[in-house]
């Protein structure tokens, strides 16, 4: 599904610059929920960023489901992104004055798709992830669990190859973080590929593989026994 | 076609819906300045219709020409001659001019400006009187309160029958005593009253004080012979009024021995030059109003492309969501120059429906034009769609701006500010 190699990343910061990825290459093969670990500043964000489009690597090889990445306009990118990628951030990023279901439905509207069916897709992962009661409900009069199930809704309505979780329980409490991560697997168990950046060590073990990232670079990159979240619930 | 995508204009309305308190504050501006463009437009306009109908009752391609003193010796004859037409001038002229309409000769009791008596029951008003033909009344029109002004009848019988003026009824009759069929006496002549007219607020040469009776009536009663005192000249639509009065003058000069650079010699009175100089005014005043109302509309449009730059600003994370969604950078562009396009259009049209509102109130308070003039004050069509379309198109130059600093926010500083 995702193919890296050799990918190097560095941020100009006035006169000297930061290499913050230094060459890192591996693979994230369909219906995988991999974590990204490593402390602030190891890279894991810039990395996603690249895996989302959001940013463009200086060097290196990405394929996304056998498509090269590179050198995309902005228009391109967009496209992309809306037809390969779900993304869900850290602090929600719902748009606050649409309800939850208009949320849902924006990449639908991104793809042309006709009004009708977009709210009948919408209503139906906003019920996926339990929030139908509260399909009208402005993002302000949900709590945080809630708002991050409508992102994960949201994420998931554009049936996208990959999801790209950036720290998605950074913002909730423990409880809620576990009933999040409970949602995030089950969309695993039906098959979706899933990537999680986190730097909680409990939050990581309830995917199925770990990647470490120091400094820049891949330290270890290993399968793990994941924990199932449901049982913190 | 995109122009006609249903999900885009729900989108577009529903971030301005959404947005309330501040989509009414951007628009406050261009409402103002709208207001501002249609009152100047419409007074302006409102002003011209008010000259138009002050003129209304005088033909505008007309002018009048009388006798006076020479100014310069001629063939033998020395200054200060005083210079008398006779009634043959009149024929000499429309045959020899034919882009000459209508000509009215006109005979005045005494001289000009004298008071003449005018007798009853023991009252006199010290009117003008004058001896007109029918013909007067297509050139300045008496605005008949009662009964009818003369005819040709009266001209080929000669008849002893008047009108008078409003103001000479108040000094001849008793209030609410009827006029028309009555005697008065002029200068020992009696005339029965056949029509009264009021004053109409239009230019008034004769004045209100006047009398009026058969030209051919006049020459018998006070013995005027063959003499006229002025002419009434209605000219051709088409034709320069200044041209037809220098033809006169020579035709006359020639006539009546009068140096050829006598100025003086003979007066006449242009009428359409006031009117060409009133129209310069309106329409130096509408052009003015245009101007000013199209700058004040320019500095709304500004505010809200800068109000837009701010919520641009403000919007940056949802702008970045969009983007990181899938939103292409033509889509957000889009977006925000409609948003500029769809809050002018609708503020201007708000602004239009008050100000409307306001001309008409203006209008039912002052329109009758009865004290200034100033009536019918509104926008033509024309003058609505040039300052939508002007507004419109603004927009659009304007919306660009916010537009594009929308399209520069890259969807990973987006998200990550916060």
């Amino acid at each position: 599904m995702i193919e890296i190699k050799d990918l190097h990343k560095s941020y100009r910061m006035g006169s000297n610059s930061l290499h913050v990825l230094k060459g890192i290459n591996f693979k994230v093969d369909d219906g995988e929920l991999v974590a990204i670990m490593g402390s602030s500043g190891s890279g894991k964000s810039t990395l996603l960023n690249i895996l989302g489009m959001l940013d463009g690597a200086d060097s290196g090889e990405y394929t996304l489901d056998n498509v090269p990445i590179k050198n995309l306009s902005e228009t391109k990118a967009a496209q992309y992104r809306n037809k390969f990628l779900g993304f869900i951030f850290q602090s929600f990023n719902l748009i606050n004055y649409k309800s939850a279901v208009e949320n849902v439905a924006l990449p639908l509207y991104y793809q042309k798709v006709p009004r009708k069916e977009r709210q009948e897709k919408a209503m139906k992962y906003l019920d996926r992830v339990g929030l139908k009661p509260w399909a009208t409900h402005l993002p302000s009069e949900l709590s945080g669990g809630q708002k991050q199930r409508v992102a994960i809704a949201r994420a998931m309505a554009a049936e996208p190859k990959v999801l790209l979780a950036d720290e998605p329980t950074g913002a909730l409490d423990s409880k809620t973080s576990y009933e999040v991560m409970d949602l995030i697997q089950k969309i695993n168990d039906e098959g979706n590929t899933i990537l999680v950046v986190t730097h909680e060590e409990d939050i990581a073990h309830m995917c199925k593989r770990i990647v470490h990232l120091k400094d820049g670079v891949i330290v270890e990159d290993k399968k793990i026994e994941q924990v199932r979240a449901e049982q913190y619930v | 076609m995109w122009l006609f995508d249903r999900d885009l204009w729900i989108e577009i309305f529903h971030t301005l819906g959404k947005n309330m308190f501040r989509t009414f504050l951007t628009m406050l501006g261009v409402i103002f300045a709208m207001i501002i463009l249609v009152l100047l437009l419409g007074s302006a306009n409102g002003m011209s219709n008010g000259f138009d109908k002050v003129f209304s009752g005088t033909a505008s391609n007309s002018l009048f020409v009388w006798g006076q003193q020479t100014s310069e010796p001629y063939k033998g004859f020395e200054r200060g001659r005083r210079i008398r037409y006779k009634i043959e001038d009149a024929d000499i002229l429309k045959r020899q001019i034919p882009e000459i309409e209508v000509l009215a000769p006109r005979i005045e009791l005494a001289g000009h400006s004298d008071i003449v008596t005018v007798y009853r029951n023991g009252r006199t008003s010290g009117s003008a009187v004058y001896g007109d033909y029918p013909e007067i009344d297509d050139i300045t029109k008496k605005k008949l309160v009662e009964g009818r002004f003369l005819n040709q009848t009266d001209i080929d019988h000669s008849k002893k029958v008047c009108v008078i003026g409003e103001e000479t009824y108040k000094l001849l009759f008793e209030k609410g005593e009827k006029a028309i069929g009555q005697d008065i006496r002029i200068n020992g002549v009696y005339f029965s009253v056949v029509g009264m007219y009021k004053p109409n607020n239009n230019i008034n040469i004769d004045g209100e004080n006047a009398v009026f009776i058969p030209f051919t009536t006049f020459q018998k009663a006070f013995n005027s012979g063959d003499r006229m005192g002025w002419m009434a000249i209605a000219v051709e639509p088409n034709t320069q009024v200044a041209v037809v009065e220098r033809q006169i003058k020579d035709i006359l000069k020639a006539k009546y021995d009068i140096h050829p650079n006598d100025e003086r010699a003979i007066g006449s009175f242009d009428m359409s030059e006031i009117f060409n100089n009133i129209s310069a005014f309106t329409t130096v005043l509408q052009g003015f109003s245009f101007f000013v109302g199209i700058f004040t509309l320019l500095a709304g449009v500004i505010a809200i492309s800068n109000i837009l730059l701010i919520t641009v600003k403000e919007r940056t994370q949802e702008i970045g969501v969009r983007r990181a969604l899938g939103a292409t950078p033509k889509i957000v562009k889009r977006q925000i120059v409609l948003e500029a396009i769809v809050l002018t259009a609708f503020a201007g049209l708000v602004g239009f429906a008050v100000s409307v509102g306001i001309l008409s109130i203006m209008n039912s308070m002052w329109g009758s034009g009865e004290d200034f003039p100033f009536v019918n004050p509104m926008i033509s069509i024309p003058q609505f769609i040039i300052s939508f379309l002007l507004m419109v198109g603004l927009s659009v130059l304007i919306g660009l701006l916010p537009a594009n600093r929308a399209v520069k926010i890259r969807p990973i500083e987006a998200l990550r500010e916060e």
